[in-house]
């Protein structure tokens, strides 16, 4: 898959990271290698995903893929380059919330991770927002359990915590043009299920290693 | 046939104008030797570090001497282009000022609005009319009609938490970044008799005097500062680091009168002018980034900071030294 980058991809990326003004702090372990990567991040804006894709180094940028929700990239420009340049997984959101039974609604989300874990493929990453939908930037919501049931059934990704932050105040919910600030972008340390850790433990550590990613919160 | 007199009078003019081009290809010269000068100490310094302090202090030096050169070269190639050069760079640092100052503010989600007003419409304004040389306008369009605007717009949004924290934020920024800043290329505009087709130097000059003048104060701050200003501001402000600085920036820009239009005299008290404002800013912009806890606006000029952290004395000096000039050498 790598082997595809579309020429619209650099451009992109390029003015991405022009009007977030990103600057990029990376954990002490990340490196450019082949690692499968999952990486999940806080959400406050439509430019989260393209920030985060834009501020990889190109070769880990062409095998990392974000997720993203099927009905707002599905139609005309943004399905264009959600399938040719981003090459994004489109997942049906609130499916399981729509499901009639709770039967229903397993089958829903274990196909969405199914679906996932398929996109991860051999070689490629995947972006995510386990929040699920964009807040206000003042705190972080609770993770959904997608990321939990995703690392267990592809364990041998890495998981990877990433705090984005000022996107809100670029590009807050429901405005359309960008005021063009700068933006932080932190990786975190990758991090693992342990063995016997439970959904909820996990979640809640993930969620606090995302947090902790906040500058102040540790020493700069 | 043509007029004896029209033809003497033309070459005056021509004359005038190469002597003007003469005079900005010295200061460009002078400039490029004090960059050179800069890089061979530099490299010197380098190799005689003793400890770890002294090479991280001398590494950043010379950091900063390589974004000199960059600075230097962009800056002149503006200038050379002309008056629409110098308002698109002019107006593209108010533009990243203005991000890296706003970025340090906590804004909310109701100024949004505000802040694409003040981004796209009313710093390009500000630098459009100084195009068109509309000095009226552009002298209150942001003191008064954006004074105005700003507070409105906000108050729009229906947002009164921190209301007029917000809206002062908003203002100041736009006075610092946009409408102080826009001054320094202002100077291509003004009309000063006898001084035809040279404003390109005035405009130099006032670059130079000012930067130079933060630069010394460095040299002489790292060479023999002992006595703190204001530690609590500003810990790398010394009292022998700004008399020094001010008093050979000084005497640099009355050195180079000839490339002006004041005596000899005039051009040293311009220069003060210049340095003590030039201090002035940069004071007040540390005492903003302390306030804000960091140290600096960004980082996106190596060894120095944000553009901001450059260009906070200019901001200061530059709408002083554009009225003086104005009110003493112009009609």
């Amino acid at each position: 898959m790598s082997g595809r980058v579309h020429p619209l991809a650099g451009i992109i990326a390029a003015f991405a990271r022009a009007v977030s003004g990103v600057q990029v702090r990376w954990s002490d372990g990340f490196s450019e290698t082949a690692q499968q990567r999952i990486y999940f991040a806080n959400h406050t804006s439509h430019l989260d995903f393209v920030v985060l894709w834009s501020a990889l180094p190109a070769d880990v940028r062409a095998r990392t893929r974000p997720v993203a929700a099927k009905d707002y990239w599905e139609s005309g420009v943004k399905a264009y380059l959600a399938q040719n340049v981003f090459r994004a997984v489109l997942v049906q959101r609130g499916a399981a919330a729509q499901a009639e039974s709770e039967e229903e609604a397993r089958a829903a989300g274990r196909a969405t991770i199914e679906q996932l874990a398929e996109a991860l493929g051999e070689t490629d990453s995947l972006i995510l927002f386990p929040e699920g939908t964009r807040g206000t930037g003042e705190s972080v919501a609770p993770f959904r359990s997608g990321l939990f049931h995703l690392a267990k059934r592809r364990p041998d990704a890495e998981l990877v915590p990433v705090y984005l932050e000022n996107l809100n105040r670029i590009l807050p919910k429901g405005e359309f043009l960008p005021v063009p600030l700068i933006s932080v972008l932190t990786f975190g340390a990758p991090m693992l299920v342990e063995e016997s850790e439970s959904k909820e433990a996990f979640l809640e550590r993930a969620r606090a290693a995302v947090c902790g990613l906040r500058r102040g919160e540790n020493a700069q | 046939m043509s007029d004896p007199l029209e033809s003497t009078e033309h070459a005056f003019l021509e004359l005038e104008g190469s002597s003007g081009n003469a005079q900005l290809m010295c200061l460009f010269g002078g400039v490029l030797g004090i960059l050179v000068l800069a890089s061979v100490i530099g490299v010197v310094l380098k190799r005689n570090a003793k400890n770890d302090a002294a090479r991280a202090t001398i590494e950043n030096l010379n950091a900063r001497t390589r974004a000199w050169w960059k600075m230097c070269a962009i800056f002149a190639l503006t200038l050379l282009i002309g008056r629409v050069g110098s308002l698109v760079l002019f107006g593209l640092l108010s533009l990243l000022a203005l991000r890296e100052y706003i970025t340090l503010v906590p804004t909310r989600r109701g100024d949004h609005r505000t802040l694409l007003w003040s981004f796209f419409i009313i710093t390009p304004l500000q630098y459009y009319l100084i195009g068109i040389a509309w000095y009226g306008f552009f002298a209150i369009m942001i003191p008064v009609f954006a004074f105005v605007f700003v507070p409105t717009r906000i108050a729009m949004s229906g947002d009164t938490e921190h209301f007029l924290e917000r809206a002062a934020k908003i203002q100041f920024g736009l006075m610092i970044c946009a409408f102080c800043l826009s001054h320094a290329p202002a100077l291509l505009i003004l009309e000063i008799p006898g001084f035809a087709g040279r404003n390109a130097q005035l405009l130099l000059y006032l670059v130079l005097v000012d930067q130079m003048s933060d630069v010394l104060q460095y040299v002489w701050g790292k060479l023999a500062g002992k006595h703190k200003i204001a530690p609590s501001v500003s810990p790398n402000k010394t009292w022998e680091g700004f008399l020094g600085g001010v008093a050979t920036a000084t005497l640099l820009g009355a050195a180079l009168w000839w490339a002006t239009p004041f005596a000899p005299l005039q051009a040293a008290g311009m220069s003060l002018v210049i340095t003590l404002l030039g201090f002035a800013g940069g004071l007040v912009m540390s005492a903003i980034k302390r306030d804000a806890g960091v140290k600096d606006f960004g980082a996106v000029i190596e060894g120095h900071g944000g553009i901001l952290d450059r260009i906070d004395s200019l901001c200061f000096a530059a709408p002083i030294f554009f009225h003086l000039v104005r009110y003493f050498f112009t009609p």
